[in-house]
Parts: structure tokens; sequence; C-alpha cells
């Protein structure tokens, strides 16, 4: 069986996954606009600022959206099927793609709150969700 | 064109389809060239009048300069030459890089080609694997994410939003398949109903089999020309009127909305350009790769009301003969989809159908006909208009 994907580090993402491993889920926020950003980057999507701050994500977020996987992407995930992947609206504003585990995942519907949790991968953990309620 | 338009800029003067389906004794490439040669054909011209080629990518050979490549295997050594990569929406973007080269006098004739042997040429789980790279690398794939689950979490959002039933979306591909049963190319032969489409086998809710676009062996061609180099050709020229793109992502995590997207923005161009509006429009080819994109794409092209699409279908005016035919030849859900074949199979049954002579397929006093093309994840969109006459 192959192993689930672990995370990948690059310049531009270092800080991220470092800091997943201590359980905290960072963003980026802009120096000069203060626009807050999932996806970690070099500059600013909006002002093109590289003045760049990570900012702590409370974990807090509400579903999006969401689909119950039944045939895997690949391999790896096939011994998951049914799993629920979802994006993640986060309570400081951005979007996430995440997971969402727990006994009653194949329960949830659109604007559900969800609190995230870690999961074991390989010797690194990911950021993935359960239903808070 | 010193004011910027490409409005009849040029002529598309020959289509053509390879083999569809599984076609076991030809490459990707080969499939490629006979559209290239049906193509050429149906205009007259001989293979070193060409002097321009555009083609997209493919996930089953393994060719990097894939436009070098292609101009290699032809034989042919053109002016103008470029490898286009906005997935599904590469067919309408060259159409419209073709055209701009064209205007400016920098080629006069060119061959745009797309298409892969999906079907026979990988196996099913290598194809799901190479299409898996549509997902971000870093933040998407570790989750489990895969292309029908993309689309499916765009569904469920504008359900959720609209009040769009399960079986209400099934209508789609079973229109479309009907449509396809008229197209004597078509992949799928047979008829379904919605409820096959609801029995299919569930893949990521709320998508199904059926939702899904076909894994085909399958080659697309156009060969596009200045509308006074169609004159002297042998086929009947069908005019570029409007063409528009947009651009607002690549991966679905940053898509800016998962109900709005970039049709609403390629296809006002495109109208402006054309000095036309959707009420001119008399059948729309859209890319289907699941269920749900040609309703929303139906919607952003101003064709129905925002939430409404769907009973454009359940109505029967989808159908080839209904009040505006949506995917005449059975789209990339019923006629075929290798790679960027997928999207310009549109554009070729668009000349088609304004050509004229289809028989049964045939939408009735057919002028000026609209298509989409879409890549990524609703990412990147092309949408052009085009017509019997120079108007």
């Amino acid at each position: 069986m192959t192993a689930l994907p672990q995370p990948t580090r690059n310049a531009d993402s270092q800080e991220f996954w470092d800091a997943m491993q201590q359980e905290k889920l960072l963003l980026q926020e802009c120096g000069d606009c203060g626009a807050l950003d999932f996806m970690p980057r070099h500059m600013c999507p909006v002002c093109w600022s590289p003045n760049r701050k990570w900012r702590e994500a409370s974990g807090e977020g509400t579903v999006h959206s969401f689909s119950i996987v039944r045939r895997a992407s690949s391999p790896a995930f096939a011994s998951r099927v049914p799993y629920v992947v979802v994006l993640i609206d986060l309570a400081e504003g951005p979007r996430m793609p995440s997971a969402l585990v727990g006994d009653d995942a194949l329960s949830v519907t659109i604007g559900d709150p969800v609190r995230m949790t870690f999961e074991a991968r390989g010797e690194e953990k990911l950021a993935v969700f359960e239903l808070a309620k | 064109m010193p004011d910027g338009t490409l409005r009849n800029s040029v002529a598309i003067v020959g289509v053509g389809e390879s083999d569809i389906g599984k076609v076991p004794g030809m490459t990707g490439l080969g499939l490629n060239a006979q559209a290239a040669m049906r193509a050429l054909e149906e205009t007259g011209l001989k293979p070193s009048d060409i002097d321009g080629l555009l083609t997209a990518y493919s996930f089953t050979e393994p060719y990097f300069m894939l436009g070098s490549v292609m101009c290699e295997y032809l034989g042919i050594k053109p002016r103008f030459n470029a490898s286009v990569i906005v997935g599904g929406g590469s067919p309408a973007v060259m159409l419209k890089h073709a055209a701009e080269a064209i205007a400016m006098g920098q080629a006069e004739t060119v061959l745009i080609c797309a298409g892969e042997n999906r079907a026979t040429g990988t196996s099913r789980d290598e194809a799901v694997a190479a299409l898996l790279a549509v997902g971000h690398p870093y933040y998407e794939q570790p989750y489990g994410f895969s292309i029908p689950a993309f689309y499916a979490m765009i569904a469920q959002r504008y359900m959720h939003k609209y009040g769009l039933s399960r079986e209400d979306l099934a209508h789609v591909p079973a229109v479309t398949r009907a449509n396809a049963l008229l197209h004597p190319n078509a992949h799928m032969k047979k008829p379904i109903t919605p409820e096959d489409v609801l029995a299919s086998k569930p893949i990521a809710d709320p998508l199904h089999m059926l939702d899904c676009c076909l894994i085909s062996d399958a080659g697309g061609a156009m060969i596009v020309t200045s509308p006074e180099r169609a004159k002297d050709l042998k086929g009947q020229p069908i005019y570029l009127h409007g063409i528009g793109e947009h651009h607002t992502h690549e991966h679905l995590m940053c898509a800016p909305s998962l109900t709005e997207f970039g049709a609403k923005e390629s296809s006002r161009i495109a109208y402006d350009m054309a000095g036309l509006g959707p009420q001119d429009m008399d059948f729309a080819e859209l890319y289907d790769c699941f269920s749900i994109v040609p309703v929303l794409e139906f919607e952003e092209l101003g064709l129905g009301k925002e939430g409404e699409g769907i009973a454009h279908w359940t109505s029967g005016a989808a159908n080839v003969g209904g009040a505006l035919p949506i995917n005449t030849h059975g789209g990339m859900l019923s006629h075929a989809h290798a790679g960027a074949a997928g999207g310009l199979f549109g554009i070729v049954e668009a000349v088609r159908q304004l050509r004229g002579g289809l028989g049964a397929r045939q939408v009735e006093g057919a002028e000026v006909g609209i298509v989409h093309n879409e890549g990524g994840i609703l990412s990147s969109h092309c949408t052009l208009i085009l017509g019997r006459e120079p108007r």
C-alpha cells in the first residue's frame, strides 16, 4: 500500500509546515495592507508588498463546501473511502482545503461549525477538521 | 486590426475529428494527425500552406515541446508555433491566439489541434493519477481531493444556494446522451435516463459516474485563415464574430467564489466584440466535464437566469429540436473527452451546425452559435461566437 502524502516544504512554506508540527496553523498577513491569506507566498496578492507576517489562526471555522469521496483520488487513499474533503472558511476569513474526520464526518452539511485537529502522516502532522457540534 | 478587435478577423475553413472511442491502433500524435488530415481535406489546401500551428498538452505521451513535436511529426515548418496550456480552455484560447497572429499578419493559415489516446494509451488509474496533478501539490493533494471532488464541491454549493435537486441535475447527462445518439462519431451509442445517472456508481457526492465526462481516444483539429484567403478555398467558411478570455485562479482553494466564475466576463467580452447578445444565439456548445458545469456556464453566458438554468434541460429546451439546443454533438459527457480535444469538439460541432446539412442533428436555421471552453477547476475561461456570414 502506498503511503499517504506528507507535508512538502519549500522556501515559501517552511515556517507554515514547521508550525504545523507544533499543532499551529499559520496564516500570512500583509504588513502593509493587512490582507490575510492562506496560501504561503513571497508577496501580498492584493498589494504586492513583500512585507509578510505570520499570524496564528484559531482553528475555528465553518464548512464552505464538501464532498464525500467514494472513489479514491489515488491508491494511497483507497482504504479510506468514503472520506470527506472540505473547503473551510476560517474564522479569520481565509478559505483553506482540508479533510473532515471523526465518526460523524459523513453527516456534514454546508455551514457546519468545525474545529481543527491533527492527523499523523509518518513523522509529520497535517491539519484536518472535525465537526464542532 | 487597428482598433484591436478580432471581429471577423478570421474564418474557420476546415474541421476534423479522428476516430473516437477506444482506438488501440493509434498514438496520440497519430490521432491529432488523422484529425488534421481530415480538416485539411475540407479546405483543399496543401500541408505546406500551413504556416502556423498551435496545440495544447498531453498526459499520455512524454513530449515536452508538444507544438514543435507536432510540427515535426506532421512534417511542417511554420513561422508561428506554440503549446498553449490552460487546460480545457486551451482550444478556444488557441483560436484567439491564431486570430491575433493572422490579424497581425504573423501567420496566414493556422492548424489548431489537440487530443490524446487516453482510453488505451494509459491505464485508467494512470490517467486519474496524472489528472490528480490538477490539485495543488502542497495544499490540496495531501487531503485526497480528486477532480470529481473539486467539481462536486461546486455542485454542492450550487445546490445549497439555489435548491437544485440531485434528481433534476441527472437530466443533463441524459439530454446530452440523447443528442450524442444523433452523431455518427460519438463515443457513446446507447440512450440513458436520469434514473440511470442516479443509479450509476457514486464517485464524489453528489456526482455519480454518469455525471463525469468520458475517457476517450480522440483528436480534433481546425484550420483557421483570413476571410480573404477563405474565399478561395473549398469549404464554406465560418466566421469568428467575438471571443474573450478571463482567468481568475488555478486551484479551487484560491477561487474567488464557488458559485461565480470567469465565464460571465469572458462572454461579456465576446458579446461586445460581436455586437450580439445571448438572445441572438441559435445553439450553444458548453464545456461539460461534469454535469453541473454546463448549467453554470449557461447562466454565466446570460442564456438563462441565475439559479434556474437546470429547467432548460428538464424541459427539453437543450435537446436538438429544443428552444436553444446545448451540446448538439453530445459534449464531453457522451461524444468524447481526451485532454484538450474535449473543448475543441465543441468548436468543430459549432462549425458544422453553421454549415448546415446535419440531418436529424441539424439545428434548423442556425446562423450564430456560442461556444465556451473552461480549464482547471472553472479557472480559465474562453467564450467565442461564430456565424455563417461576416457581420
